[in-house]
């Protein structure tokens, strides 16, 4: 069944208190999830006061000062800090989004950092993402054609053709959305998710594409399609902007309408 | 550092733990067959309801008079048909969301099946026993 209840050893006790913003004009407190698998202890909320002059405008400014200047054992995932690597998406007061799209003037009062939700924890803020991965690579999200590219020039394809693929292709797997889904949460050993799904719904509307009805064989699945309600949780958490929920709308419809 | 496990029952790749058994190449009906039995549901209950409603307070040959007439008969039948079948249809998406014991979920659907059908005839034969006695 659905657990409702956190499993003894998960549940967040309170943490240790760092206050370093003596003196500042501009204050914040940042609650963070820690966890490590090298003692035997319960995850634990940490608090960090800080000064909002000392770093730039993000989530993950405060983030990367905290690890610099006050805590280096905290553990999160960064890279490109401007939203296209994907790395930094965490639950931030309780919504999916990527740490450095998120503005601190967004937020009132302290911020709640956890990990991406009902995921298995590596540590602190780093979440196992291993089955969403084997997931994504299941629906084979690559051109796949018979017919032979032209040998001196890419595969054709109309401007018509080419915009059914915006609001797609500019997915950063971030995975925000699939673990923002219920049904993902329920069911993520077999539901796709709205991320997998998304990239192959990219692949399908893809007219340079020639594997459409075995992408649609491939999803015809009560679990691996059909778990979604169109709760829309995914559209609401993307921090692209992007439409998960409309992009697995269309792969119901063309499953049905191919059955004529 | 936490003991490394010395056993462990699943070695099989993420991959092969993702594809399973592959598509049931099923479930696109039961999505259709949900979406068009609650379109339909929606001018039949506000018709049930609407018909119920301006028959407050009269009496049972009244009633079973209006019954009996064919086309609201025949109407009945289908609110009957359709409610369980939609009923049916809902809750087993339901159990499937959110009972992950096989034995349990199987059991949960044919229960609900077997329950649906049963009330649905007992409903059926309600309405042809009076669409068929009633006084005309």
């Amino acid at each position: 069944m659905v657990e409702l209840a956190l499993p003894k050893n998960s549940r967040v006790v309170p943490g240790r208190t760092y206050k370093v913003a003596d003196g500042a004009v501009r204050k914040k407190t940042l609650r963070v999830y820690r966890w490590s698998p090298d003692d035997e202890a319960n995850p634990r909320l940490d608090s960090y006061e800080v000064d909002l002059d000392r770093f730039g405008p993000m989530v993950l400014d405060a983030l990367i000062y905290i690890k610099n200047e006050i805590d280096p054992t905290l553990a999160f995932r960064r890279s490109c800090r401007e939203g296209i690597c994907g790395s930094c998406a965490m639950n931030i007061d309780g919504g999916n989004t990527l740490a450095c799209l998120k503005p601190i003037a967004e937020t009132s009062g302290r911020i709640t950092i956890y990990p991406l939700p009902h995921m298995p924890v590596i540590r602190d803020l780093v979440p196992d993402l291993t089955n969403a991965y084997a997931q994504l690579q299941s629906v084979e999200p690559w051109l796949q054609a018979d017919s032979p590219a032209p040998p001196d020039a890419e595969r054709p394809q109309s401007p018509e053709e080419r915009q059914k693929l915006d609001g797609l292709w500019e997915c950063i797997l971030c995975y925000c959305c699939t673990t923002s889904c219920p049904s993902y949460w329920w069911n993520g050993d077999r539901y796709l998710g709205p991320a997998t799904l998304l990239a192959a719904y990219r692949f399908i509307a893809d007219s340079r594409d020639e594997r459409t009805g075995d992408r649609l064989d491939a999803l015809e699945d009560p679990f691996k399609l059909y778990r979604c309600h169109t709760i829309m949780n995914c559209t609401q958490s993307c921090p692209k902007g992007l439409n998960p929920a409309q992009a697995i709308g269309e792969i119901k419809q063309l499953i049905s309408e191919r059955k004529g | 550092m936490a003991p490394m496990p010395r056993h462990r029952p699943v070695m099989r790749s993420a991959l092969g733990r993702v594809r399973g058994l592959g598509p049931a190449r099923a479930g696109a009906h039961h999505w259709q067959a949900e979406r068009i039995s609650a379109l339909a549901l929606v001018p039949l209950t506000l018709w049930f309801v609407g018909s119920v409603l301006a028959r407050l307070g009269a009496d049972q040959p009244a009633v079973a008079g209006w019954i009996a007439r064919p086309w609201n008969a025949a109407l009945l039948l289908a609110l009957i048909a359709l409610t369980f079948q939609h009923a049916v249809l809902g809750l087993q998406v339901v159990y499937e969301d959110y009972i992950h014991r096989k034995a349990v979920l199987a059991t949960a659907i044919l229960l609900t099946r077997f329950l649906a059908l049963l009330l649905g005839l007992a409903a059926a034969v309600a309405v042809l026993k009076l669409a068929v006695t009633a006084p005309h």
